[in-house]
């Protein structure tokens, strides 16, 4: 993937990496996931035609009694009917196709995105590609923010914590499901406690609501590998390891939303005087440094 | 630190009848934080005082009926059920 900042500062994605694979099927612009129907086909069709005479011959007298073959005919409309009103009212209420692009990842971007969160100091561009005006897939770009890795940390951020309390025979398998609403709700508390204060800034960003779950999600890969130190070497590993994710998670956040928050001159580094751009600068670091808070407070009653 | 999702409704629910009780006459206009003091200046930026006023006035007319709806299944609730 060639990313390169043109003259104007704008990461623009070459068209050419549609071409990565061959076998995409990329008629429309927006496809983000490969389509691997097409390929199955026609292997399919090659086998089926020699043993379709053995086969044909028990299986007719089943599909050939009318009142099942009526009953089937039936049942799979009444299914295809009962798909189409639910995928109808649940775009309502779920924006699925606009989680699904937060879902376009692959494994090379899972494993740069996980080294960033633990070593940020030496990635230089944090800019986000866009391609005509929307952002670019994860997949294509290691500075988009997805939800696979805040949706996998937490579940494994809630595992381990089972594991490290029946290591200190404290466990009880009422505590996985307290864990996992209690890390919800501060999530949720988190969420709405930054949307609030977006608001009262007046900040003009294109960050969405998912956006923000996507990054105050990504705190939790920190706090299990402070979980996993502290089991393996004690309490001096897991403090170690805890302030080790915590000053590379205050990087990482203030890197990114300084882009997103700060306005245009700022963000290039320039001292920009102003009240505005002074408070926006606060409300980032707030942001930054109540990752470290969390990360602390959900873990520490986990390590003895 | 033992959250459940319902202590999470809870709050939200007395946190909106907290707001949904300040008085526009006899309250707020006597600190200062009246609905007219808040438009304010049309220049280009609100403010963080102007937007806070904004959004206490909107919560109290949105919230209004939604909130007697919400209300009274909770005292039903806990009536029927403790």
């Amino acid at each position: 993937v060639s990313n390169y900042p043109n003259p104007l500062g704008i990461c623009i994605l070459e068209s050419n990496v549609r071409m990565r694979n061959p076998a995409m099927d990329s008629s429309e612009p927006g496809q983000l996931f490969d389509d691997t129907s097409t390929s199955a086909g026609p292997q399919g069709a090659g086998h089926s035609g020699l043993d379709k005479g053995p086969v044909a011959y028990t299986g007719q007298t089943v599909l050939s009694d009318p009142m099942s073959n009526l009953a089937m005919a039936y049942g799979s409309s009444l299914a295809s009917q009962g798909k189409e009103m639910m995928d109808k009212n649940l775009d309502r209420f779920i924006p699925v196709s606009k989680l699904k692009y937060y879902f376009a990842v692959d494994t090379l971007y899972v494993g740069k995105k996980l080294g960033l969160l633990v070593f940020p100091y030496m990635h230089e561009n944090w800019e986000v590609c866009y391609q005509q005006d929307t952002p670019v897939a994860p997949r294509f770009d290691v500075n988009a923010p997805d939800l696979y890795i805040p949706a996998m940390a937490f579940i494994t951020y809630i595992l381990v914590a089972g594991l490290a309390l029946g290591t200190q025979n404290r466990f009880s398998p009422e505590f996985l499901g307290m864990q996992a609403s209690s890390a919800l709700v501060w999530l949720i508390i988190e969420v709405l406690a930054v949307l609030l204060s977006l608001y009262l800034v007046t900040v003009n960003t294109d960050l969405t609501t998912i956006d923000l779950v996507a990054f105050s999600g990504y705190k939790y890969v920190g706090m299990i590998v402070g979980v996993l130190a502290g089991l393996l070497f004690g309490k001096t590993g897991y403090y170690l390891a805890l302030l080790w994710c915590c000053a590379s998670i205050f990087v990482f956040m203030i890197r990114t939303l300084r882009l997103k928050i700060l306005s245009e001159a700022a963000a290039e580094g320039m001292i920009v005087r102003g009240a505005k751009n002074q408070l926006r600068m606060y409300l980032t670091m707030a942001i930054a440094a109540a990752q470290p808070v969390f990360m602390y407070w959900l873990t520490f009653h986990l390590v003895r | 630190m033992a959250f459940t999702l319902y202590a999470l409704i809870q709050t939200a629910v007395l946190f909106t009848n907290a707001i949904a009780v300040l008085h526009e006459e006899r309250f707020l206009s006597k600190i200062g934080w009246g609905a007219e003091q808040g438009i304010g200046g049309f220049g280009d930026d609100p403010g963080i005082k102007a937007q806070l006023l904004n959004l206490i006035r909107s919560v109290r007319t949105v919230m209004r009926v939604p909130l007697i709806i919400v209300n009274s299944v909770c005292i039903l609730l806990l009536l029927l059920f403790g």
